[in-house]
């Protein structure tokens, strides 16, 4: 009873997590600009391997496996943000603006290629 | 299922390729070449290639897109369109895929246990490495000991490729601009990076050791241990800047490094003929043939993991310290 | 020919395309980067040949698990020889890469066609 209960919550939690990618994906490419395409693909990115692994982990069960799960899930939590916060910054310092009315693709000339 | 699984991603591969070849910014290429990198060590652990698949993901996706980036900081950044002569060299290669499709219809299936392939040497790899060397992985086991040359000349072919790029870029520009030593701080803007970046690359340097020594019970060995040791003393060069990484690893350890695994690895083998067996025969090298091959197997993976990690260093260093002409 | 076996093809089908990508990069693009950029293609496209060919059915990883018997294994040859030529690959890279550089401080430029003018 309790194996069938384990199964269901994992299967609820990896296709919530492939739901969050797939959101994701479709943000990254239909949002008008740079930083709210970054908003789309790091925030899915970060809850999509929470549930994901959280998902893996629940499969594995009580074993080496989870640990190794574990671990791994920390180290995405820590460099994912991470990456996003780099390439942001690196937008910023190199001149591209936060601005709501940019439409990339619209306005080619305004935006930085 | 997991076939499903495979058609995608060899799918996305193919789109990743053309997606390189007909982008224009080189940053973007490089990038583009990286995730390439990534999907085909996912195929290769799809296809049960463990080892390749981590020997591709830290050289292919780590190291080879640190060394384009270096180059590309150096040279340009786009690339100029070239006039003609296109449409020559697609019917070529159209004509050559061609060929080559038509001539894979004669292989044997994906799978097939009656291939030629799987006949003659590798069952009985599979059968006599529990009883000659008794190590788990068996791809470390051939590396090491049954193909022992391949791998010897492996390490020298990094050390050469090593000493190659010192030679070419040792040299010195023509004009050095001066003092620009104060400007290559690193990120030193960039506070989150570096608190995460110094968080991690104990860490990194802690998995590459656990790969060195683990390759004999699982994926791993001197190769993708050197490759993930290099890439930890990167991140400290990227983050704190490279002359600060030149401190903590100094360019004579590095070469001792290089010239110490190259050396290690053929010295073994010298003691092996010196001892009574073959160039590389490790059984000599104690009273029992099984524990000599494993103490053979563990001395030249750990000579290798040491070339590796010195030749990458030393090769990154040759890069960023080459300062672009003004 | 019935679909899994035109799938198992794909494997092959999907190592000649890329093949002809890289090479068509190596032989047509001006820029001495992007040819070797193909070139890298082009080496990544014959390890997923011989990675393929490794592969057998039912098959697990080539490490030897113990108290199982009766494990099929896939080949470990292929992967050995991959294992080379990846590091093989990257060294010859760098080295390129760095006549490159020499070449565009010594030219200004690593277009093909203006280093064949100036010269």
């Amino acid at each position: 009873m309790i194996d069938i209960a384990i199964d269901i919550v994992s299967w609820v939690l990896l296709t919530l997590g492939g739901a969050c990618v797939l959101i994701g994906g479709v943000g990254a490419l239909r949002l008008p600009n740079f930083y709210t395409r970054i908003h789309a693909a790091s925030l899915t990115d970060t809850m999509a391997t929470i549930l994901i692994f959280v998902g893996m982990m629940l499969q594995a069960g009580l074993s080496l496996a989870t640990l190794k799960l574990a671990a791994i899930m920390l180290f995405l939590l820590l460099t994912g943000p991470t990456a996003t916060y780099a390439l942001a910054n690196a937008a910023l310092l190199s001149g591209l603006k936060p601005d709501a009315d940019t439409i990339v693709g619209k306005n080619r000339a305004d935006a930085r290629g | 299922m997991i076939f499903v699984f495979a058609l995608f991603l060899l799918t996305l591969l193919v789109i990743t390729a053309i997606a390189i070849v007909r982008s224009e910014n080189l940053f973007v290429s490089v990038m583009l070449t990286s995730i390439f990198s990534l999907l085909m060590a996912a195929n290769f652990f799809i296809l049960d290639a463990a080892d390749v698949a981590l020997t591709e993901a830290a050289v292919g996706a780590g190291i080879t897109t640190v060394i384009f980036l270096s180059a590309l900081a150096l040279t340009a950044e786009r690339e100029k369109r070239r006039a003609g002569g296109q449409l020559v060299a697609l019917g070529a290669v159209g004509i050559l895929a061609a060929l080559i499709i038509y001539a894979t219809f004669d292989k044997p299936r994906l799978g097939d246990p009656e291939a030629p392939v799987h006949q003659h040497v590798a069952p009985w790899y599979l059968e006599k490495t529990p009883e000659y060397i008794d190590i788990p992985n068996v791809v470390t086991a051939i590396l090491s000991s049954y193909r022992g040359y391949d791998t010897l000349g492996e390490v020298f072919v990094v050390f050469t490729a090593c000493i190659g790029v010192l030679f070419i870029l040792g040299v010195k520009p023509p004009e050095q601009p001066a003092d620009r030593t104060a400007e290559s701080g690193g990120l030193r803007h960039h506070l989150i990076p570096q608190v995460v970046g110094r968080l991690l690359v104990p860490f990194i340097v802690l998995f590459g050791l656990y790969t060195q020594f683990h390759g004999e019970y699982g994926p791993g060995g001197g190769f993708q241990a050197g490759a993930i040791i290099a890439t930890g003393v990167i991140l400290y060069a990227l983050l704190e800047g490279e002359g600060e990484a030149l401190r903590a690893v100094p360019r004579s350890v590095l070469l001792g490094l290089v010239v110490g695994g190259a050396l290690l690895f053929g010295g073994v083998g010298i003691v092996c003929m010196l001892m009574g067996g073959a160039f590389l025969d490790y059984s000599v090298l104690s009273a029992d043939p099984v524990w000599g091959q494993q103490l053979g197997i563990i001395i030249i993976e750990a000579g290798v993991g040491m070339a590796v990690c010195g030749a990458l260093l030393s090769i990154f260093h040759a890069f960023a310290a080459r300062q672009s002409q003004p | 020919m019935k679909l899994l076996e035109l799938l198992g093809y794909f494997n092959y089908w999907v190592f000649a395309i890329t093949l002809v990508i890289g090479l068509y990069a190596v032989i047509s693009k001006a820029n001495l980067i992007k040819k070797l950029i193909g070139l890298s293609i082009f080496q990544s496209a014959v390890f997923l040949m011989y990675i393929t060919m490794d592969k057998v059915e039912g098959g697990t990883a080539p490490i030897i698990q113990a108290g199982v018997e009766d494990q099929i294994y896939s080949n470990p040859l292929p992967q050995v020889l991959i294992l080379t030529a990846i590091v093989v690959g990257v060294s010859t890279l760098a080295l390129g890469l760095a006549i490159v550089v020499r070449i565009n401080e010594r030219y200004g430029t690593i277009e093909e066609h203006e280093i064949l003018d100036a010269d």
